[in-house]
């Protein structure tokens, strides 16, 4: 039993601070995206998410070329890009597109500009990859204080729309109708996306936050029957990935004889696409017996169509279905 | 044509004119609603239906007059509103119920807490309009007559004394339009509510409907269905020529006259075969 659990991990894994590091910033960090994730894909703006992440980039790069912490440049431009992608036009459906694609091509443009100057006046290589690909294991503490607060602060205003929130994303006409302000409670989401994109891109990094954000919410809302236990399922999937991303990063390092170690946000990421994929089986496996019988989804798509034709027979299936 | 039917009306609308973008969408349309009654708001494509039910809710300004509910101005909790256009994927892990909830407290901010009260209205609603059988189902993968009793169900939560539907029967095949009809009927006469149903087709309305609003090139006539939907009125309303027909009990509402002679043929912008043409 012992050889086993050393054997999982490795020495020193609950002793080293970085390790303790990376579970917090990365706990918080899934927490935030799984929450944010579940209204993200319901409001279908899973684009605009990783719009956000390039603008996270943007901003991680320009703050260490002025010398701020990166967290403050992830989220800050991050909040001025949910904004820009606000008045350009993200309520409209198809002013959502074009506002993101915009916000998104003068993101990577200053991405480009930002590196440029970072990588050319600085020795420290490792920053580049440290915004574009996350640094979990090395976090300083101020930056985990102003990621829990930045978290909870998102967290809270999530909380406290989360209804009309709600109401808005299954019909903006009826929210408006009963007095929702339905553009102030959208941009105040897009603000949350904004923080958590930015808390993502410090964890698993700016090109990897959308993975974080989407997949332990799309994985979750796949196997689950309300918005509720969706949220719970999203954040323990997060919880899943990060911690086990985390615990594999660092056994890696004693994998072979290199001991070079193999970057956290590829396992992390690695296992949110595996979560995915397993939670696709339920409703794989349903489809599968279906087209023997009778698909149900086909069955309530053409229900339309076959109780025009046979109005008994169309609704005798409709019912053994529901 | 204003008839001022009730002194105690539930919806009162006076004089109400909308300009969008410099057309003239509705042109002093006046009418009122009872407790109780089914009030059809018939008219082709265009005619300036969901503008009026918009303007109603408040949604949309008018250039002038006004609307009042209860004799009040923006009685907002007073109306319940089912729109045309309502997109539920069945990706939504939303239940029928859950939807029925979010018209009891979607306006509400903060986390909602667990409450036996809400639960027990929800599932008097869902008795209300017969769809307790797939409460717990995925409204995204309902069939479209019941996606719409949920929706009736979403706006009835919330008590209103007007109910307002926008083309509720469009995408909806015959016999499940009917059981929607059927259904808005029964709850407008228990429960005392005013209904108020926009159609481009009004025979599916006719064994139910109290009333009518007719409205054609922004103009509106109201009042009982027998008094409204005759030639003289809606010819006074299209501005040309209109012949009413009945035929095994139901409306045909044509252009031109009954011999063939289409007023259509002088009048290029009129339609040969206007709403209520179509054999329900």
């Amino acid at each position: 039993m012992h050889h086993v659990f050393t054997a999982v991990f490795e020495p020193g894994f609950f002793g080293s601070a970085q390790v303790h590091t990376a579970v917090a910033v990365g706990g918080l960090v899934a927490i935030v995206s799984a929450v944010t994730g579940v209204f993200t894909v319901l409001r279908g703006q899973s684009f605009g998410g990783h719009a956000l992440g390039d603008v996270s980039a943007a901003g991680g790069a320009g703050a260490l070329l002025i010398g701020l912490s990166p967290v403050a440049g992830f989220v800050g431009l991050g909040i001025v890009g949910a904004g820009a992608m606000d008045m350009i036009g993200v309520r409209r459906l198809r002013g959502r597109d074009l506002a993101t694609g915009i916000v998104l091509g003068s993101a990577i443009g200053l991405s480009a500009l930002f590196l440029h100057f970072t990588t050319a006046t600085s020795a420290t290589t490792g920053s580049v990859q440290q915004i574009l690909f996350g640094s979990i294991f090395v976090t300083s503490s101020d930056t985990v204080l102003a990621a829990v607060v930045l978290g909870a602060v998102a967290l809270a205003s999530l909380a406290a729309v989360c209804r009309p929130l709600l109401l808005s994303t299954v019909s903006p006409e009826i929210a408006a109708a009963r007095g929702v302000p339905v553009r102030l409670v959208g941009l105040l989401y897009m603000l949350a996306l904004a923080v958590s994109v930015g808390l993502s891109s410090l964890a698993i990094g700016a090109v990897l936050s959308t993975a974080l954000l989407i997949g332990p919410a799309a994985a979750a809302l796949r196997v689950t029957t309300s918005v509720a236990w969706a949220l719970v399922v999203a954040c323990l999937l997060g919880l899943l990935a990060v911690g086990l991303g985390v615990l594999l990063a660092y056994d890696s390092y004693y994998w072979g004889s290199s001991h070079l170690g193999l970057p956290v946000s590829f396992f992390i990421v690695g296992i949110v696409f595996v979560t995915y994929l397993l939670t696709g089986l339920p409703a794989a496996a349903r489809a599968g017996a279906g087209s023997r019988g009778t698909a149900p989804t086909l069955a309530a798509a053409e229900n339309d169509k076959i109780a025009c034709m046979s109005a008994t027979g169309g609704h005798r299936r409709q019912r053994a279905r529901t | 044509m204003t008839d001022q039917h009730h002194a105690a009306a539930i919806l009162g609308v006076e004089g109400v004119s909308v300009a969008l973008s410099g057309r003239q969408i509705l042109d002093d349309v006046s009418f009122t609603i009872g407790p109780g009654e089914f009030t059809g708001l018939i008219g082709p494509n265009g005619a300036g239906k969901t503008t009026l039910l918009r303007v109603i809710l408040g949604l949309q300004r008018a250039a002038s007059g006004t609307v009042t509910v209860l004799g009040k101005p923006r009685l907002r909790d007073a109306i319940g509103y089912v729109p045309q256009k309502v997109v539920l994927d069945p990706d939504m892990p939303i239940r029928a119920r859950d939807l029925v909830a979010l018209g009891a407290d979607g306006t509400r901010y903060g986390i909602r807490l667990p409450s036996w009260q809400r639960a027990q209205a929800v599932r008097e609603m869902l008795h209300a309009v017969d769809a307790e059988r797939f409460a717990d189902a995925r409204v995204g993968n309902l069939s479209g007559g019941e996606q719409q009793r949920v929706l009736i169900a979403q706006a009835l939560i919330s008590r209103p004394r007007l109910l307002l539907l926008d083309e509720p029967l469009a995408n909806l095949d015959l016999r499940s339009g009917q059981e929607v009809i059927t259904l808005l009927a029964r709850i407008a006469r228990e429960q005392q509510i005013a209904v108020l149903l926009s159609a481009h087709e009004m025979n599916p309305l006719l064994p139910v409907m109290d009333r009518v609003v007719y409205l054609a090139a922004g103009r509106a006539a109201s009042g009982p269905t027998a008094e409204v939907i005759t030639s003289e009125v809606l010819s006074k309303l299209y501005g040309y020529h209109i012949e009413v027909l009945h035929v095994a009990g139901r409306v045909l509402v044509v252009a031109g006259d009954a011999a063939g002679e289409q007023a259509s043929a002088a009048l290029p912008q009129a339609p040969a075969v206007l709403p209520a043409a179509g054999a329900g």
